[in-house]
């Protein structure tokens, strides 16, 4: 089962809930961030986009104190698998459940366009479904999603293949101007150590269905079964 | 007891914001300015309790959320009796 968390500000808790419950057909529920205990049968949890708490002081500071984060280390303490998407992705790096910072766009400006990326660990469980260095097309939608980690932590991201998707051209070379947001190393997607906990800028639930013209995004949501 | 709190992006950060206020500057006719950096001031009212009490509460306050210290910053000062 899924569990889709909800804080005051989150936008993209519907349409997560809608593709795994009506696309990839998984029982999913709503995980409200007052609740300070997660559902046993759970066994991977989705932070959604949005702004929670209206992104104030910094987007996702004030969400890693709602209870239920406490619970999601617990959870991913224990091997429970987490996605954290755009604004899940914030929110999980300002909890130091995931290394680093997503700061504003190099250019200042919000972003809302589909790009490319490419696939740079496809052993995880988000990312079985994928071939080495796939190519795929992933809409972002955001202001804060520039990746930012000191020298040492970037070079452990790289040692440890921590790096799950970089931004890259439709034939998936890695360079800057290829890069929407001034990311280091174009990184778009990162893991935790243990590799259970994603953290991505990209919107995978807004791909995930035939009706909406592109699918590349479903895979993240079912590699989980496989 | 008042505390003003100053957050500043680190000075090894890039700092597109300020970047472009210099731009602004600068197409307003201010020719001199070098470099803008932008900050935050958080202005906090505590109850009144001794000043060391106070640096402690305020420094955990700033590493646990005021400030993102991966990226920023913190000073702070005091304010006693309006000074």
């Amino acid at each position: 089962m899924y569990g889709v968390v909800v804080f005051p500000g989150s936008n993209c808790d519907h349409d997560c809930y809608h593709v795994i419950k009506h696309v990839t057909k998984i029982p999913v529920q709503f995980i409200w961030h007052k609740q300070d205990s997660i559902d046993k049968n759970i066994k991977t949890i989705i932070l959604p986009g949005g702004f929670s708490y209206g992104d104030y002081l910094r987007a996702g500071a004030i969400a890693q104190f709602s209870p239920v984060i406490k619970a999601i280390k617990k959870f991913a303490d224990s091997g429970g698998l987490v996605i954290g998407i755009c604004n899940g992705f914030q929110i999980l790096c300002e909890a130091h459940i995931l290394p680093g910072v997503l700061m504003r766009n190099k250019g200042l400006k919000f972003i809302c366009k589909n790009i490319y990326v490419r696939v740079e660990n496809n052993k995880l469980p988000f990312s079985k479904g994928y071939s080495e260095h796939q190519v795929i097309t992933l809409p972002i939608a955001h202001a804060d999603g520039n990746y930012y980690a000191d020298v040492e932590t970037i070079a452990g991201l790289e040692k440890n293949n921590q790096i799950v998707f970089r931004y890259c051209s439709p034939n998936g070379e890695i360079s800057g101007q290829y890069n929407p947001n001034g990311s280091m190393g174009n990184i778009a997607a990162i893991t935790n150590r243990d590799g259970n906990v994603l953290g991505m800028m990209p919107h995978p639930e807004r791909c995930a269905e035939e009706l909406l013209g592109n699918t590349d995004g479903r895979r993240i949501f079912e590699s989980v079964l496989i | 007891m008042k505390v003003k709190i100053y957050t500043k992006l680190k000075e090894s950060v890039l700092d597109p914001q300020g970047q472009a206020v210099t731009g602004g500057l600068r197409n307003l006719g201010f020719n001199t300015i070098k470099s803008v950096r932008i900050g935050k001031v958080i202005d906090i009212e505590l109850d009144d309790m001794q000043e060391s009490e106070a640096q402690t509460l305020i420094k955990k306050m700033c590493e646990q959320l005021l400030a993102n210290t991966v990226i920023e910053d913190y000073s702070f000062t005091f304010e006693i009796d309006g000074k």
